[in-house]
């Protein structure tokens, strides 16, 4: 059996969705949230470098580098955030995050 | 079966059973491993489909620094880990019901179309061949130069990012003795010395 396009799809598919699962399970825990988006993130890097891969185009190769770039920056702007938050309220619960009243 | 077909299945199972694990563990320490272990598997998967410079910059990029960021934080942090995780069974029915709906749907896209014969020929950036030049070395060449603009915002993201960062957490707390140059440098001898007229046998 070879592995084509659809296999790779799919584990990308699994990672999608057990990263919006990990977001909808973790409702209070800010940092499994988002390790849960770069898990999405990573899903959808994957999903790039298989089209990037058996379609022939590099072009998706250097979108998945960007998204990584992205990623990391909003890591560090994310736990930057939940440190200076954590700081000021002594908790990291989503539900505490009421502060704007929005 | 091939031995690639093995490779491909053993790193397909272990990536989404250590993603399980991420958002189902109890100590998010153990997630975060976890993290590392679906990210260097990933980069397996990266370097079956021949994407050998993004396999090692996933390696260096998330395992090298966003999961020891997430790491440091995590265990840098007092928190209650055990009260957080109250309600966890309570989202299981309705998160589990999304999850299932989102990859059935995602599932029929990927079942229900095919790649047009001719894809190949519209091909943004033809990758050239593996043999003649290099993966690492084909991505350079068209990053500096048809994919120069998106190459500088990805740089200017991240001065971005990294003096946000720094700006969030950086404080100023009172009470601390710090150097100022300046004040250092514009002193003069006749603010720095004082010279006092002391009577003999009487001291100061």
């Amino acid at each position: 059996m070879e592995i084509g396009l659809g296999h790779y799809l799919t584990v990308a598919a699994i990672l999608f969705v057990i990263g919006v699962f990990g977001i909808f399970l973790n409702r209070k825990n800010v940092i499994i949230i988002l390790m849960s988006i770069e898990l999405m993130l990573l899903a959808v890097n994957l999903n790039l470098v298989a089209f990037s891969s058996f379609l022939g185009d590099l072009a998706g190769q250097v979108f998945a580098l960007l998204i990584l770039t992205v990623a990391a920056g909003e890591a560090a702007i994310g736990l930057a955030i939940l440190v200076i938050y954590i700081r000021n309220r002594g908790s990291i619960a989503v539900e505490d995050i009421n502060l704007m009243k929005g | 079966m091939t031995i690639s077909a093995l490779v491909f299945y053993l790193f397909a199972c272990i990536t989404v059973g250590s993603a399980v694990m991420v958002i189902s563990s109890r100590n998010p320490v153990h997630s975060v491993l976890f993290l590392i272990l679906a990210f260097f598997n990933s980069a397996g998967l990266f370097l079956l489909l021949g994407a050998e410079f993004l396999s090692m910059i996933l390696v260096i990029v998330y395992v090298g620094a966003v999961a020891v960021l997430f790491l440091f934080v995590v265990m840098m942090l007092d928190v209650n880990f055990t009260e957080l995780r109250q309600g966890f069974l309570q989202y299981l029915p309705v998160g589990g019901l999304i999850g299932l709906i989102l990859l059935v749907e995602l599932l029929l896209v990927l079942g229900s179309w095919t790649v047009i014969p001719d894809a190949a020929t519209f091909a943004a950036a033809r990758a050239p061949d593996i043999a003649a030049v290099s993966n690492t070395d084909a991505i350079g060449r068209i990053m500096y130069t048809q994919y120069l603009l998106p190459f500088q915002t990805a740089g200017a993201i991240l001065l971005v990012a990294m003096i946000g960062a720094i700006v969030l957490t950086l404080r100023h707390r009172p009470g601390v003795k710090r150097q100022v140059i300046s004040a250092q440098v514009s002193r003069t001898m006749k603010t720095a010395v004082e010279v006092k007229k002391v009577q003999p046998g009487q001291g100061i």
